[in-house]
């Protein structure tokens, strides 16, 4: 705006939907959060299918990621759910993985992040709670609803607890979702906030653009923090997976 | 050496009580220095103090919302508009204090209390 330059700072710019793949894709509302969805499969097909295809006894560099993918969400899910935990380990390996790499492919500069939408970390999230609900009817029957009523509760207390432990289970869903949403949105949108004050500073001549290098030195940290917010969120996700599907298969 | 000679039981009491203590300690000094965190930290994952805030207040609000929405609903259902959403409002506090609670047991306590 000073001098001419005309600069708009639009740090929810990066979140809009649009169709993606040509015609065809606005057909059938194909967007580019589906393509990366699409995308992130496959690279964590092509991950595990390259890396595991030599079957080196010493691995090479892309059969040790591979393996450590594996190693470490197996590792988790036996520690958090038990010997149990095993037949949940390929939904967890999936979700804990597909998670990670949306959250890491959106570190890449002009991608989109798939995990930034409350849709998408919803959908998940849903299907999550419904799994672990419906392992513990199969599991304990009716015996399930047990849950909500805590050992050793006065019974004038029941119809109180009751209810506050419904609520109390029924918001696993909502702050598994927001948790992930909220930390993917803020991290990117931060960052686009940042990298738009170096730019609009950079326009206001020669002390703007020296002091457009603060904004941008701000920046540099912040990726390596988001990368660490990446990870640690795919990871969070997976746990509290594994300690929602310990609840349901031995209920406390 | 002094367990070599000694009844069977003993010598099998005494290194494990040795080896025992002896990780205790270790892991009681790594602790002091900061080396390992704490197991309930590695358990919840994110124990940054942001990251306590952060899930804390989130845990708080989802409750809160689900409660909203249950009481809003019955509310819409039963005709009976303030009634059931003050009743859930307050119920949904509970819960969410509750969530913080499990996620975050206070020391010294089980934690599902």
């Amino acid at each position: 705006m000073v001098g001419g330059v005309t600069f708009k700072m639009e740090p929810l710019e990066q979140f809009v939907l649009r169709p993606a793949l040509g015609p065809i894709g606005q057909s059938v509302n194909f967007t580019q959060s589906n393509l990366y969805m699409v995308i992130g499969g496959a690279l964590v097909l092509a991950l595990l299918v390259y890396g595991t295809r030599s079957r080196a006894i010493v691995p090479g560099r892309w059969q040790s990621l591979a393996e450590m993918l594996y190693q470490f969400t197996f590792s988790m899910t036996v520690d958090q759910i038990g010997n149990e935990g095993r037949k949940f380990f390929p939904f967890i390996f999936t979700l804990f993985a597909f998670v990670l790499m949306g959250n890491l492919m959106g570190l890449v500069p002009f991608s989109f992040t798939y995990t930034s939408h409350i849709a998408v970390t919803g959908a998940l999230a849903l299907f999550v709670i419904c799994l672990a609900t419906a392992v513990g009817l199969m599991e304990h029957g009716l015996h399930f609803f047990s849950y909500f009523v805590p050992k050793g509760a006065p019974a004038a207390l029941l119809p109180l607890i009751v209810v506050i432990e419904v609520i109390s289970y029924l918001s696993r869903p909502v702050s598994l979702s927001m948790r992930l949403f909220a930390n993917m949105m803020a991290g990117h949108m931060i960052l686009v906030v940042f990298a738009s004050f170096a730019v609009g500073l950079a326009g206001l001549g020669a002390v703007g653009a020296l002091g457009g290098f603060v904004p941008f030195a701000i920046n540099i940290p912040l990726i390596g923090f988001e990368l660490l917010v990446a990870c640690l969120q795919a990871y969070v996700f997976a746990i509290l997976t594994c300690i929602y599907l310990h609840d349901a298969v031995h209920l406390h | 050496m002094s367990g070599n000679g000694g009844k069977p039981g003993q010598s099998s009491q005494d290194p494990s009580f040795k080896d025992q203590s002896f990780d205790d300690r270790l892991r009681a000094a790594r602790l002091r220095q900061g080396l390992d965190k704490p197991d309930a930290a590695q358990a919840a994952g994110d124990k940054s103090g942001l990251g306590v805030g952060l899930t804390a207040g989130v845990e708080l609000v989802a409750a809160e919302a689900v409660a909203v929405a249950i009481g809003y609903g019955l509310d819409r259902w039963l005709h009976t508009m303030p009634l059931f959403l003050i009743v859930f409002v307050i119920l949904g506090f509970a819960a969410g204090i509750l969530n913080v609670w499990r996620r975050f047991p206070p020391a010294g306590t089980g934690g599902s209390g």
